[in-house]
């Protein structure tokens, strides 16, 4: 029962930075139609520019998080308007190859930047764990909750609240009628991308000092961004959130008390089987799938 | 392209280990030509199907597992202390193994993964070919895991004057390979020119109309994906005999990506656009190495993909065929 519950809070951790990174995932493709293929590549350069923040440029760790996300959110922005945008009228499969030729680019990049070792980054929290009756958790890993719980709540109210909001939610449901109705599609486009980059850099600068930094880092995390995505229903934004919080109790339970090496494979075979059982996902977004 | 034209390249390649014996050049094709087999087979699916299939990588990484484990012979609990156990196999029973291993699987995926369309289907063939990864790296007792599979049996075959040999010389694996692959590039012209293939395209044009004037839509592609699949795996085949260590990073996405581009910029759809961006794509690492790091070639496959998409998406056989008379 104590193993139990210690691994609800661990998959509550790690679930809460896996929302983080289908919401991203989930956001981009129901505005825009796009499977992101460079969603893990973002999350690594989130990764990467918190280490440059705090190791190379000896800034504050905080800040160097704020950094990261920032520009994540700007290369997000860059990567739409660079790539596409020109690709808009393209089917679904054409901006799929793109988007994979630039997830390629992107790490090997990296991988070119930073060279293959794994690179560790230096944070200000205690290295003992708080201790609440049966139950220990990290105090970084506790921040990195709290950081995300409070981004997801951010965003949920981003959604809801603000006119650009408003414009990501009718998008959304009908880009052709959200643009008679005036909205500036093409800002949209953008403005969801960089934020769903914004997303996914944000849990790789959260993640980034929890584990190592490596080139590669991003490949297992877009596919299991994709797991959650499917998890949920793709393009439905509450069940990327629940996805994510699915797939991390899914991996520390099956991992804890199933097998530890088979860990990652749980996620996706759980994609597979939903995919064969349920492919509208558990929360459904409408759209055609079949 | 007029079969003249056809078997004169074929002659062509199959003499240039008599006119340039040079191993390291064979070494090259070879590699390039077991992908092109691979690049061949994904055409199939990606072109004539035109559903993007992106857990390719699986079926030659399971022909590769599969030929190697049955040229090596294996003893395996399955639990409730039952064993299996397999004694060595020649290497031809291993390539039979491989395709139909990799067909099998083939079948049991398209099965899968036909149910659904456009984005689902490109995550549930990735997360395929990423649960086999995870497989060929953690059932130790099997597959050795991160040690890999090693020493595996070079390809026997019967030699003229020689009797049956194993291959180990260079040109002896080429001829193999470009044998392997007119064989390949034959059975998929086959295919498309056969009902199968009519089948195919008019699912690829409109998938309810071609529904409607009675085509079993899923059959036709699951016939696809097993044929497909097969090839794969048989090029899986030729891989661990050729390289002789097999491990768990054959199920890599790369390669996938590597064939994937080799489809894309040579002309998806076409019989010979596998082959032109097999050859572009196979040889290039090889005309890079030394003068740039091995990231350069990952890149420059990266922003070929995204120039040919954008700028050539029909790919390069189609526009060259357009300028030709």
């Amino acid at each position: 029962m104590d193993q139990a519950l210690q691994h609800l809070v661990n998959g509550t951790v790690l679930g809460g930075t896996y929302a983080l990174l289908g919401i991203g995932l989930t956001l981009v493709f129901g505005v825009m139609r796009v499977v992101n293929f460079t969603h893990g590549e973002l999350y690594a350069f989130g990764a990467y520019m918190t280490y440059a923040g705090v190791s190379l440029l000896g800034l504050n760790f905080y800040l160097s998080l704020a950094l990261a996300t920032l520009l994540g959110m700007a290369l997000g922005a860059s990567i739409e308007w660079l790539l596409l945008r020109p690709m808009r009228k393209a089917d679904i499969d054409s901006v799929m190859l793109v988007m994979i030729g630039a997830a390629l680019v992107l790490q090997n990049g990296e991988m070119w930047a930073w060279g293959g070792v794994a690179k560790l980054i230096p944070n200000p929290f205690p290295g003992t764990p708080l201790v609440v009756g049966p139950v220990s958790v990290m105090p970084l890993r506790l921040f990195v909750l709290v950081v995300s719980a409070a981004l997801l709540l951010g965003f949920w109210l981003l959604l809801d609240r603000t006119r650009i909001g408003m414009a990501m939610r009718a998008t959304f449901q009908d880009p052709e009628t959200a643009a008679l109705m005036g909205v500036r599609i093409g800002w949209v486009n953008t403005a969801t991308f960089a934020i769903g980059s914004g997303l996914a850099a944000a849990a790789g600068a959260l993640l980034g000092p929890v584990f190592m930094v490596s080139p590669t880092m991003g490949d297992l995390v877009g596919l299991k961004a994709f797991a959650i995505v499917i998890l949920g229903g793709l393009g439905s934004l509450p069940g990327a959130t629940i996805g994510g919080f699915a797939l991390g109790f899914v991996e520390e339970f099956a991992g804890g008390f199933v097998s530890t090496e088979y860990r990652d494979a749980f996620g996706f075979l759980l994609i597979i089987l939903i995919l064969a059982v349920r492919p509208q996902g558990l929360v459904p977004a409408k759209e055609r799938i079949g | 392209m007029n079969a003249l034209f056809a078997w004169g390249f074929v002659a062509a390649l199959a003499a240039l280990p008599l006119v340039f014996p040079d191993p390291y050049l064979l070494a090259v094709l070879t590699s390039a030509g077991i992908f092109i087999i691979g690049a061949i087979s994904l055409n199939l699916l990606l072109g004539y199907t035109g559903q993007l299939s992106l857990g390719h990588v699986a079926f030659f990484g399971l022909g590769a597992y599969a030929s190697a484990l049955a040229t090596l012979g294996f003893d395996i609990g399955i639990g409730f202390g039952w064993r299996v156990v397999l004694a060595p196999q020649p290497v031809w029973l291993g390539f039979l193994a491989a395709i139909v291993v990799a067909g099998g699987f083939g079948w049991l995926l398209g099965r899968l993964a036909f149910r659904v369309r456009g984005a689902y289907f490109v995550i549930i063939t990735i997360c395929f070919a990423q649960v086999l990864r995870m497989v060929a790296l953690n059932w130790v007792e099997l597959t050795q895991g991160p040690m890999a599979l090693i020493s595996i049996p070079p390809f026997s075959l019967w030699w003229p004057g020689q009797g049956v040999v194993p291959l180990y010389r260079k040109d002896q694996n080429y001829w193999l390979v470009l044998a392997v692959a007119v064989l390949a590039f034959l059975l998929v012209r086959q295919v498309v020119r056969s009902r199968i293939g009519r089948a195919l395209v008019a699912l690829r044009a409109n998938e309810p109309l071609a529904r409607s004037v009675g085509i079993r839509v899923t059959h036709y592609l699951v016939i696809a994906a097993v044929l497909s699949a097969g090839i794969a795996g048989a090029a899986g085949s030729l891989f661990a005999h050729y390289v002789r260590i097999v491990d768990p990073d054959v199920f890599l996405f790369i390669y996938t990506v590597t064939m994937v581009i080799m489809v894309v910029t040579g002309g998806k759809g076409t019989l010979w656009g596998p082959v032109v961006g097999g050859l572009v794509f196979g040889l290039m690492p090889d005309l890079l190495r030394g003068t740039a790091p091995p990231e350069a070639q990952w890149i420059i496959y990266g922003a070929a993909m995204i120039l040919f998409v954008m700028f050539l998406p029909r790919g390069i056989v189609p526009a060259l065929a357009r300028r030709l008379p």
